[in-house]
């Protein structure tokens, strides 16, 4: 367990400096998560290491939000004022965002003739 | 024995109690959760969510105390975000066989998502701090998390937007796709993993296992192009 915690929060590490260090528009965490998929490419035993370690974060991932979701109680003012309109903007733009996605995969499907799985 | 007031401002003041509430608020929130067999809108962070603001302001505790404990929690975030990419390496054949559909939805589906919440919160004339905090609400929460906290957003609400988005998408999903006639699960999957992240790719899961997979990969991909595309798109907004 400990190699895999050192590995996952290494790469976090190398995110946050290369993030900071180069001014890189991507948080640090999402910076470890592209190193984390390039390095068990070229190193698949790696990813068998961190595998026990990884499916116990992942299992317990919406864990991890609580305390930001939390935070909700210190902007109520804000929810009760704005509510209408933060609902309206979460709603519509889900709801293309889903459209918009599975339409675009169905037609690119079909120009390019790729048959279904 | 010791007055009772006495015990509560000593452990009002330390981590254990609210790092135990957290965990053992989320535990309530699981149970009935699985009681509800799994549903979109029994969501655990919600339940939990509710649940400690309910305590935090029957016992008069302010956010900042609650977040000394809680921020062990809270830290998990980093790892459990750099974790994510294991389910996309293991699905790096599937991306593969589809690269070219799965990189047209993302951009589709990704900036449709920046865009479309973008317009709609300055039409209707929220903040500047409301608008950092919506950009990347259709991101996976640990990543959503860290793009508006560099945006100048409000952390915090980004945290609960992004609950919201999930729980919502997740139970449009199957009437919205039937509706416009979207019947391959690659598609149907990986758009409302783009769209609604991870409580939509466990939705996705319950429908079908290969819509599932792919949503799982719009997840993670999502995470990483709108770490890119919302710092761009929200400039032109500002």
């Amino acid at each position: 367990m400990i190699p895999a915690l050192v590995i996952l929060l290494s790469f976090q590490l190398v995110g946050e400096i290369a993030a900071r260090g180069l001014g890189m528009p991507l948080p640090g965490p999402v910076i470890g998560l592209i190193l984390l998929v390039v390095s068990c490419s070229i190193r698949p035993k790696l990813a068998e290491m961190l595998r026990p370690v990884v499916r116990g974060l992942l299992g317990n991932l919406s864990l991890f939000f609580v305390p930001a979701g939390v935070g909700v109680v210190a902007h109520m003012a804000e929810f009760r004022s704005d509510g209408l309109a933060i609902a309206l903007a979460l709603t519509v733009s889900t709801a293309l965002a889903i459209a918009a996605g599975a339409l675009v995969f169905k037609l690119v499907v079909q120009i390019t003739g790729q048959n279904k799985q | 024995m010791s007055d009772p007031a006495l015990i509560w401002s000593y452990l009002s003041r330390g981590p254990l109690l609210w790092l135990t509430a957290t965990l053992a608020a989320y535990w309530i929130g699981d149970r009935i959760f699985n009681a509800a067999r799994r549903q979109s809108w029994a969501n655990p962070v919600m339940i939990a969510v509710i649940l400690l603001a309910i305590l935090l302001e029957l016992t008069g505790t302010t956010y900042q105390t609650y977040f000394e404990g809680a921020q062990f929690v809270h830290f998990m975030l980093g790892p459990a975000t750099v974790a994510l990419g294991m389910p996309l390496y293991d699905n790096l054949h599937r991306v593969r066989k589809a690269l070219l559909p799965l990189a047209v939805a993302l951009l589709a589906g990704s900036l449709t998502a920046v865009v479309s919440v973008l317009v709609i919160a300055k039409a209707t004339g929220l903040s500047d701090v409301m608008l950092a905090s919506l950009a990347p609400k259709s991101t996976t929460a640990p990543v959503a998390i860290g793009i508006a906290e560099g945006l100048g957003g409000e952390p915090t609400i980004t945290a609960v937007l992004v609950l919201l988005t999930g729980i919502f998408g997740a139970v449009i999903a199957t009437p919205l796709l039937n509706l416009l006639r979207v019947h391959d699960w690659r598609a149907r999957g990986f758009a409302l993993g783009v769209a609604a992240h991870g409580i939509g790719t466990a939705r996705a899961f319950q429908v079908n296992e290969t819509a599932g997979a792919f949503a799982g990969i719009g997840m993670g991909l999502n995470a990483i192009l709108t770490a890119i595309i919302a710092p761009l798109v929200l400039h032109l907004f500002q």
